[in-house]
């Protein structure tokens, strides 16, 4: 039987209509091959304009439709489900695009209206040659892996367990808690990090939905949404933690150190036990101590000559022999959370950090402020004496062409929080060399004013230099910071004491790895790429992989704790449905033309196409392939064809294009 | 009842005859189940002999060589309507041949480097054959020389394809045995051939391939248990139709594509072109060209064969 | 009439597309020679499609993906510059210069970089002047003896006359 094609061309009130003709459009359009209506109406996607369509193909008039109205990535779906409520395959609708790239974009109305033709001439011989396709459901393992243990993957871990799911909590260090759990202060309200953090931790530690892996890494992934397998590898803690009762005996008599014997009070900050047997910091969970082979005596020592913390455990829970062990398990989805990375300022040769003493970074400073580090709060010079004078240093790798484009977005206000704790805690000068203050949050404006009146000095201009060569005897034994003062139009020099590097946030250095693991991709400026930048937030091309906090962007922490609830909710709408749809236009073998060549084999970004050995001809696993068409482009014999995008339909677009010459 | 045959060929080395030949004793084979009628390359007929015939009145005219002047035009034309079945044999019937390469240059630099600059002329008062020469008592004529090679297909319709350069003798017999047993498959179809690619015959081993280099034949002497194309030979066997037993593949040489590609492939070079990047080792702009730059004659690689049958046929003029 | 060049443009759904969408929502005004055709990848546009855009009367062919890096099938991308620059090697012996076959990246936040470059190219184009394949390949072929068999033999067989 003929195929009959339905036309629908969109006024969209005048943002179409007052460029393109649309008579003239109408006219052309009958003229096509295989039409046999056309409609135009002011707003096709309205109800009124749905029901048009879907009437047309209930009454049987037509069996492809063809929607000229906005662009696909629009309304593909409102057409697709009208034209399905016809009682139509959903995939014999197609649509020309002639809103936003052709009546929206261009000045000369009749240039548009033939623009508008050729779009819909290419629509209706795609229509023509296009093939209904099924949907695909796939059953959804209720379990989900969250990987990284810090603030993210701690919210979004109790969100679920919280909601009755199993979790599987994967943290690479010895302790989940993350960067948040290194903070004294928390911006701006000031409530302090350990006391809201701690009983996250603790409730994870202890929820019985939740299996917790720290000390451990996402080695593989495998699968696909709702049945991913997931390999971790737990590396060796050298102690038992089901024997371990974390009493701390055994790093009290340990002889070792991880910081330099001999170091200054900057190279010796510590959260918890510098000793190479220890927790990272007291409220660590789980509570259990990890041996650091690389500076341990035992592990150094051929002879094995030390062996303390082995003799001061009473119950017996050091183990040297231990090994890493590999686990392997099924989820339904994945929650990335790995965080991110404090940029390494010592790339600016011109800041001297790790040159010059008392220069140090963001992080170590809040390290110093903690109450339970190793300065017991207190803020100190490498010499151990009290500063007279910090300057805070901001964008430090941030909105800088050579380092990172990006604004890292917390560093102003960490930077505000800094300046308050120093006056609170000394009486020192604080200095704050910004390019513009970025107080965008609730509460952070009003930080700002608040700290205006708290004698810091704020001066306008990125900082050139931080040097210790003096020019004049003010500047003798002091650091000497070099910027231009752009309020005042000069370039000044003002000695300090201590500078502070208000360094950005960077993707975390295994991100890529464990982006590629997952089939989700990294952009330029290092962090993982969304599915889209304002409607999906936290999910990604890959279906069933969701992201959550700063290993998508620069986050603070009330944005990370929203995207990480963001994500779990995304995720337990998914585990509800229990089953998923999966893309339908795929690709596919005619296994009677393949002749096994394997060229297509490395291609698959999802790894989903594969070779059968048994039959001598690859494979594409339809649950894995997400219809990019890579393979297709790439089959030399023709044998894989891309559904809904195939050869022929792209040849009869081409076509369609030139047919009104 | 024995069925009416002729041969023909038009533009091309006579290698198709001789196939047709090299099926040996099978030939009497053929010669019980079919008459010859025409043959120019082996028995004397002249063309008005064929002009005699009523149309249709032979079961099967096979065309070997591609249209490359006028003559070869109006016989194909004579025979397609003479002819119950027409099929396009080998090559340059089927996809336009080695000579096809003959598109990339007009038809004057192909004159000029024939009749006056080749190093082997010595033609001092440069001379060029002319289509008519009234010399003599009477005029004589030449069939025009055209702009551009033609496959079979482009100047009438063809029922079947041989292809092959020259087609198995083998293949041969078994696509004739499909004409006397009734047996023919749709119109249009390739027969005396496989159905996948020249990979599914070839008995090396094949592995995921990323390929870093390209080298030519005379460079390697290569590993006859692997994948050419592994080892940087510019193998056009993953794009080329199956059927010839893998003829230079055994002899250590890549296949060069004289099949001609899979239904549904559109343009055998631009599709080997699309497969042999994906597999490319570099990323960068700089380093794809380095590696690209390694293939000796990409364009006459690609479309040794399928110039005539590709999309664009010829160099634009 | 001055000449205005048609020009095919191939564009992934994630960023190309997306980006060409955003200049509409922007209302950044280019030039109206380009029509586009989607593809869900960059990878997935084939040499086979530039040429038959080609043949069919563009006088350019644009192809557009994700920046690297940005590929939303991971690297998609990466096959569509390899076969581009492959592509280009074998065009000049068509007799088609390799300008007119464009690859550029786009974002989906760079409607205005889509825009500069769709006025950029066709401009180019322009100055490149009508390709016409098509009519180039009919013009060469009526110089071609055209027979037509039945008058040809009833006056008496003489082709070459024809």
């Amino acid at each position: 039987m003929a195929v009959r094609i339905g036309v629908y061309i969109c006024h969209c009130g005048t943002n179409i209509a007052g460029k393109v003709d649309i008579a003239k459009v109408v006219e052309f359009a009958k003229g096509l091959e295989n039409v046999s209506l056309v409609k135009d109406y002011k707003f096709m996607c309205s109800d009124p304009g749905q029901a048009l369509l879907q009437k047309d193909v209930e009454d049987g008039l037509i069996d492809r439709v063809v929607v000229a109205s906005c662009s696909p990535l629009m309304h593909e779906n409102t057409f697709r489900k009208a034209t399905e409520r016809g009682g139509l395959n959903p995939y014999l609708f197609t649509m020309a695009n002639i809103r936003e790239q052709c009546s929206w974009v261009h000045i000369d109305s009749g240039q548009t209206t033939d623009k508008a033709k050729d779009l819909i001439a290419a629509a209706v011989r795609r229509a023509f040659l296009l093939e209904p396709l099924t949907k695909r459901e796939v059953p959804i393992n209720p379990r989900t892996v969250v990987i990284g243990g810090g603030i993210a993957g701690i919210q979004a871990a109790l969100d679920l367990a919280e909601a009755g799911k199993k979790v599987v909590l994967v943290e690479r260090e010895p302790s989940i808690g993350g960067h948040m759990s290194k903070f004294d202060k928390t911006f701006p309200t000031l409530d302090c990090s350990a006391c809201i953090l701690t009983p996250r931790m603790v409730s994870v530690g202890q929820h019985a939905n939740i299996e917790l892996m720290t000390y451990s890494e996402v080695e593989e992934v495998s699968g696909f949404v709702g049945n991913f397998n997931i390999r971790v590898r737990k590396k060796a803690r050298y102690v038992d933690s089901e024997l371990c009762n974390g009493c701390g005996a055994c790093w009290e008599k340990c002889p070792g150190t991880r910081v330099p014997r001999k170091g200054n009070v900057h190279e010796k900050l510590s959260l918890g036990p510098t000793t190479p047997i220890y927790m990272p910091f007291m409220q660590a969970v789980p509570a259990i101590p990890v041996i650091d082979t690389e500076t341990c005596l035992y592990f150094k020592d051929d002879k094995h000559a030390c062996g303390l913390c082995a003799k001061e455990c009473e119950r017996g829970a050091i183990d040297y022999e231990m090994k890493d062990e590999i686990v392997e398990f099924e989820v339904g989805n994945i929650i990335i959370a790995t965080g991110f990375q404090t940029f390494d300022p010592s790339v600016i040769k011109r800041y001297g950090y790790g040159e010059i003493e008392n220069v140090m970074t963001a992080l170590e400073f809040e390290i110093m402020n903690c109450a339970s580090g190793s300065t017991g709060g207190k803020i100190l010079k490498a010499d151990g004496g009290v500063p007279g004078s910090i300057g805070i240093i901001h964008c430090v790798g941030s909105r800088d062409k050579h380092y990172h484009d990006y604004c890292s977005r917390v560093c102003c206000m960490y930077s505000l929080k800094y300046s308050h704790l120093i006056k609170e805690k000394t009486d020192a000068e604080v200095y704050e060399f910004y390019i513009d203050m970025r107080c965008f949050g609730k509460g952070y404006e009003e930080f700002y004013d608040r700290l205006l009146t708290e004698d810091v000095r704020f001066v306008r201009g990125k900082v050139a230099e931080v040097t210790d060569v003096p020019t004049c005897k003010a500047e003798e034994g002091k650091l000497i910071v070099k910027v231009e003062d752009t309020l005042i139009g000069n370039v000044r020099r003002i000695p300090l004491d201590m500078v502070i590097l208000s360094t950005g946030l960077e993707g975390h250095a295994t991100l890529r790895e464990i982006a590629k693991k997952c089939s989700v991709s990294v952009g330029q400026d290092g962090f993982l790429i969304e599915k889209h930048p304002k409607l999906g937030p936290v999910s990604t091309a890959t279906d069933g992989v969701f992201i959550a906090g700063a290993c998508q962007s620069p986050k603070d922490i009330p944005d990370t704790v929203a995207q990480a609830s963001a994500a779990s909710s995304a995720v337990l709408s998914m585990i509800t449905r229990e089953k998923i749809e999966i893309e339908s236009a795929t690709a596919e073998v005619d296994e009677d033309k393949c002749s096994g060549c394997k060229l297509c084999n490395t291609l698959c970004p999802y790894l989903a196409v594969k070779f059968d050995e048994e039959k001598g001809v690859s494979v594409v696993n339809q649950a894995l392939c997400k219809g990019c068409g890579t393979c297709v482009a790439g089959c030399p014999s023709g044998a894989i064809s891309a559904k809904h995008f195939e050869d022929r339909q792209i040849f009869a677009e081409i076509e369609g294009i030139f047919s009104g010459l | 009842m024995k069925l009416k045959a002729g041969i023909y060929w038009g533009a091309g080395c006579g290698g198709c005859d001789v196939a047709v030949l090299d099926v040996h004793e099978k030939i009497l084979v053929v010669a019980e189940k079919m008459d010859l009628l025409f043959w120019p390359i082996a028995l004397d007929f002249k063309y008005k002999d064929v002009e005699a015939m009523d149309d249709g009145y032979l079961d099967i005219a096979m065309f070997n060589g591609g249209i490359r002047n006028s003559e070869n035009e109006e016989i194909a034309k004579l025979l397609r309507k003479k002819s119950k079945t027409m099929v396009a044999l080998g090559s340059c019937a089927h996809i336009g041949g080695l000579i096809s390469m003959a598109n990339f240059h007009t038809k004057e630099t192909i004159m000029s480097r024939v009749y006056l600059e080749s190093e082997s002329t010595d033609n001092p008062d440069s001379v060029l054959p002319l289509e008519k020469w009234n010399g003599g008592k009477e005029e004589l004529e030449l069939p025009r020389f055209h702009q551009m090679v033609k496959t079979l297909d482009q100047v009438v319709d063809v029922d079947y394809y041989i292809p092959g350069c020259p087609p198995v003798p083998d293949q041969i017999v078994s696509a004739l045995s499909q004409v006397w047993e009734g047996t023919l498959p749709e119109k249009g179809s390739v027969i005396g051939a496989g159905t996948r690619t020249l990979c599914d015959e070839c008995p090396r081993i094949k592995e995921e391939k990323t390929i870093t280099s390209f080298k030519r034949t005379v460079e390697i002497i290569p590993d006859s248990e692997k994948c050419l194309l592994e080892q940087g030979l510019l193998c056009l066997g993953p794009v080329t139709r199956e059927g010839c037993g893998a003829r230079c593949i055994n002899s250590n040489v890549p296949c060069r594509g004289c099949y001609g590609p899979l239904e549904g492939v559109h343009d055998q070079g631009a599709k080997m072109l699309s497969a042999l990047a994906s597999v490319l080792e570099p990323k960068e702009e700089k380093e794809i060209d380095e590696l690209i730059g390694q293939i000796a004659d990409p364009l006459r690689t690609f479309y040794r064969f399928s110039a005539a049958a590709s999309i664009l046929r010829r160099k634009k003029v | 009439m001055s000449f205005e060049p048609k020009i095919v443009g191939f564009l992934c759904n994630w960023c190309s597309y997306t980006g060409a969408d955003l200049a509409g929502t922007a209302r950044i005004k280019y030039s109206p020679n380009l029509r586009s055709i989607r593809v869900m990848c960059s990878g997935r546009i084939e040499p086979t499609f530039i040429l038959k855009a080609l043949y069919e009367g563009a006088d350019g062919v644009l192809i557009a993906g994700c920046h690297p890096g940005d590929c939303h099938y991971q690297e998609g991308n990466y096959k569509a510059l390899r076969r581009h620059r492959m592509l280009r090697m074998i065009l000049p012996g068509f007799g088609i210069e390799p300008e007119r076959v464009r690859l550029e990246w786009v974002a989906a936040s760079e409607g205005e970089r889509f825009a500069t470059i769709v006025d950029e190219f066709t401009e180019e184009i322009r100055s490149l002047g009508p390709l016409k394949v098509r009519d180039s390949l009919e013009m060469v072929l009526s110089e071609d003896v055209i027979l037509n068999l039945d008058t040809a033999m009833e006056e008496g067989g003489d082709a070459n006359e024809a």
